[in-house]
């Protein structure tokens, strides 16, 4: 289906240069509300080379979101470009950006996302059940559920797999979107605020979760937040002033 | 896969939308017991109306009729070839029927049918709907001696019975007459033979007790022969002084016939027109089988001429279309010829108002009447099928069928808008559920699916019901019906009216089918609208909805 064909991430190493999986080009979006025109982003250059753990920070309103559901293929850019594992993937049609979203890029959001009717291993089924149709969800069911019930159970929710969302705690709810997230096997996870609607030892429990998801297993990941804090345990900083990248 | 198990959860758990499609429910089960009873009435109502009329009906436009039936016959059966199995000749003119109930006379508007009692029962179901068991094998216009129906034939629940029918025929005939004697004897005793208002006396000895003179035994002669032919003539002879109306009904012993062993010839008038149902639906009878009564008619020729003559009832004509009922009189067609005078006395060939003909099953009506219509000259002669004569009543029932569909399918669609509504709100409660899976890769066309799906689910959730709440309706409607009688303690379904006790129900499983696929397909189509919002939704501002 894609025209973009992802390898494996190489383990990374600080002596060879790991190619960039994602690179965001002079990326520009901005919102018309009436006649007032709100330049959102004014020309983002940022690049992440895969098996990296960026973070993005600014003020509120600096754009970081807007930068993180471009690159989430959510949203089409102004001007610029976003190019994943070298190919151009912001100007596809909409059928392989879809596609694209669901196979190669994981989402997590601050206000969980979670699917309120379904328990939480059906919300971590979800990416899989949307990338297959209901005969083939068939044969390949029971090898997703295994995968599924394995991410949980590493997350430590094993028993809680069949509880609602509202059954769950914030913590317990971040950690069941990031299982959803990783489900599908991608290679760039994107978390927009993972900590903000959590105290202070739900966050950092996330966090430590995604740390160790980027050292074991060389998922690449770029992650939002406001709090400089949260932002320095990432291998990288990156700084969102009025629309632009302000420190590297 | 996410949208079906979506589909289903949304189901579960959102209750307003079951709300909205309790109206296509409600909407399906009405068709569906409407239909049915519709049907029900409509095929009900056919049956008797093929009951009493054949296949097709070849007419005069006479009432004087046409001559030589058999001849006519023939050319039937040449021009509609095989497919014509019987034929029978009728004579029909209007009529009066009159009979006496406690010392009045009661006056009826009929339809006076001659017919061959050998051949009429092989063109029609008019066999059918007699009331004594052998009249219903074989029509004889000869009074039986006992032996009818006390239970309705064709009835189909325990209904009320009809005691009086068990004395009817000869044993009625005899007490009745043997009444009538001592009721003379007695006021024979009481009052002198010259009483000047003598309500028995014949019309020489009132003359003659009017002019004082002795009765001469020429003028009682008179009298007998005056009163064996015809009334009307007897009465202008006597001087035009009305007809003394018990003359027939009660001959003098030694004149004419002994009544109670003989009858006079026989007459099957409808039902209708000799009882009534009272409010309990029990049957009154005015008259039975027996009884006599007279008929007045107009003879062939121009102008006609009202005749009068006493007939014998033999039995009871009853198709529960109270319009036959109340309307037609059956009398043997060789006898009303001969009192029309519709026999060429020098030929000897007799004429006939129309032949009913019936032809092959399967045979189609239409074809065959054309090809009548094509050898008959249409200024002398009509051709119609059963259908043709009651053509307006049935496109009535028709028509009634037609709007009562129109009318409830619209209570569907009315049900359409209220899912229309209901999942419009549904797509801005999910508006933020539709975000996420578009995060997940959910394609446009995906969402879509899902409220289509929803709608669909929808549909069939309150097609079903409506199918089974209908079905247990229109299956049970005698039981629902007699429930609310009683808890209202009003007639619903007046038999009275109908004739029949029971509602009549047809269940035909192509309508229902209709009906279910019209109100799933209207689910499906009013969830189109909030389907296509949800896929265009933006992905981040679904994401950011509150």
């Amino acid at each position: 289906m894609s025209s973009v064909t992802l390898e494996r991430p190489r383990a990374a190493s600080p002596e060879i240069a790991p190619p960039a999986l994602l690179r965001v080009r002079d990326l520009r979006k901005h919102y018309r509300s009436g006649d007032r025109v709100l330049e959102v982003l004014r020309g983002v250059d940022f690049d992440l080379a895969a098996g990296e753990f960026v973070s993005v920070i600014g003020q509120s309103g600096s754009g970081k979101s807007t930068l993180l559901h471009l690159m989430g293929l959510l949203d089409a850019p102004d001007g610029g470009s976003v190019h994943l594992a070298g190919g151009r993937v912001d100007n596809l049609p909409a059928r392989q950006r879809d596609r694209l979203r669901n196979t190669a890029i994981g989402m997590v959001f601050q206000a969980y996302h979670l699917l309120p009717e379904l328990t939480a291993l059906e919300n971590v089924l979800a990416p899989l059940m949307v990338r297959h149709g209901i005969w083939a969800w068939l044969s390949v069911r029971r090898e997703a559920r295994q995968r599924a019930v394995d991410l949980l159970e590493r997350f430590g929710l094993g028993e809680r797999l069949q509880h609602k969302p509202r059954q769950l705690s914030g913590g317990e709810m971040q950690r069941v979107a990031i299982a959803r997230a990783l489900v599908g096997g991608p290679r760039l996870l994107l978390a927009d605020e993972p900590t903000g609607n959590l105290d202070v030892e739900s966050g950092a429990g996330i966090l430590d979760v995604l740390c160790t998801l980027n050292r074991s297993e060389g998922l690449s990941i770029v992650l939002v937040s406001h709090d400089a804090s949260i932002a320095g345990r990432a291998d990288r900083v990156v700084r969102l002033v009025a629309g632009r990248v302000a420190t590297v | 896969m996410y949208k079906l198990l979506l589909c289903c959860r949304y189901l579960r758990t959102r209750w307003i939308a079951l709300a909205s499609i309790i109206s296509v429910t409600l909407g399906v089960a009405t068709m569906i017991v409407v239909n049915a009873v519709m049907a029900g009435f409509s095929h009900e109502m056919q049956t008797r109306i093929h009951g009493i009329l054949s296949d097709l009906v070849f007419e005069s436009h006479s009432l004087s009729g046409f001559q030589d039936p058999a001849w006519h016959m023939d050319e039937i059966r040449r021009a509609g070839g095989d497919e014509i199995e019987g034929m029978t000749p009728t004579v029909a003119v209007p009529a009066m029927l009159n009979f006496q109930v406690r010392g009045q006379w009661i006056t009826r508007q009929v339809m006076f049918i001659g017919i061959d009692e050998a051949t009429h029962a092989s063109v029609s179901d008019f066999g059918r709907y007699l009331q004594h068991p052998a009249n219903r094998g074989q029509l004889s216009f000869d009074l039986r001696d006992g032996g009818y129906d006390t239970v309705d034939s064709q009835a189909t629940a325990t209904e009320p019975t009809r005691p009086a029918l068990e004395a009817a025929g000869w044993p009625h005939r005899r007490m009745r007459v043997e009444r009538e004697r001592l009721w003379r004897e007695r006021l024979d005793s009481e009052r002198p033979p010259s009483d000047e208002n003598g309500e028995f006396a014949s019309p020489a000895e009132k003359s003659a007790a009017e002019s004082g003179k002795p009765v001469r035994p020429i003028d009682r002669q008179v009298d007998a022969v005056l009163a064996a032919t015809t009334e009307t003539p007897a009465t202008e002879a006597s001087g035009g002084r009305p007809a003394d109306p018990f003359r027939q009904a009660r001959p003098e012993e030694g004149t004419r016939m002994d009544p109670a062993t003989e009858q006079f010839t026989g007459i099957v008038p409808g039902i209708g027109l000799a009882s009534f149902r009272d409010s309990s639906g029990i049957d009154r009878f005015l008259t039975l089988p027996g009884d006599d009564v007279k008929v007045t008619f107009p003879t062939a020729g121009t102008p006609p001429k009202a005749v009068s003559d006493t007939f014998t009832i033999v039995d009871f004509y009853e198709s529960k279309m109270s319009e036959y009922d109340a309307n037609f009189v059956f009398v043997p067609i060789a006898a009303l010829q001969r009192m029309r005078g519709m026999i060429d006395p020098e030929s000897g060939l007799a004429s006939v108002n129309s032949i009913q003909i019936k032809l092959r099953p399967g045979a189609d009506l239409e074809t065959v009447r054309d090809r009548l219509r094509k050898a008959f000259p249409a200024d002398l002669y009509a051709v119609a099928t059963w259908r043709d004569k009651q053509g307006p009543l049935l496109a009535a029932v028709d028509m009634e069928m037609a709007v009562l569909n129109i009318l409830l399918f619209l209570i569907i669609a009315v049900a359409g808008f209220g899912i229309l509504a209901i999942f419009f709100m549904i797509v801005v409660e999910k508006t933020r559920d539709i975000g996420i899976l578009k995060s997940l890769g959910a394609r446009a066309a995906g969402i879509a699916g899902i409220f289509l799906g929803y709608g669909l689910c929808l549909g069939l959730v309150g097609a079903g019901a409506g199918l089974a709440l209908g079905l247990a309706i229109a299956l049970n409607i005698n039981t629902i019906r007699a429930g609310v009688e009683w808890c209202t303690g009003q007639r619903v379904f007046d038999p009275s009216i109908y004739y029949f006790f029971n509602i009549p129900t047809i269940i035909d499983p192509v309508t229902i089918a209709w009906v279910v696929i019209g109100a799933v397909g209207i689910a499906v189509a009013s969830s189109v609208l909030p389907a296509l919002r949800a896929a265009r939704l933006h992905p981040v501002e679904a994401l950011r909805h509150e």
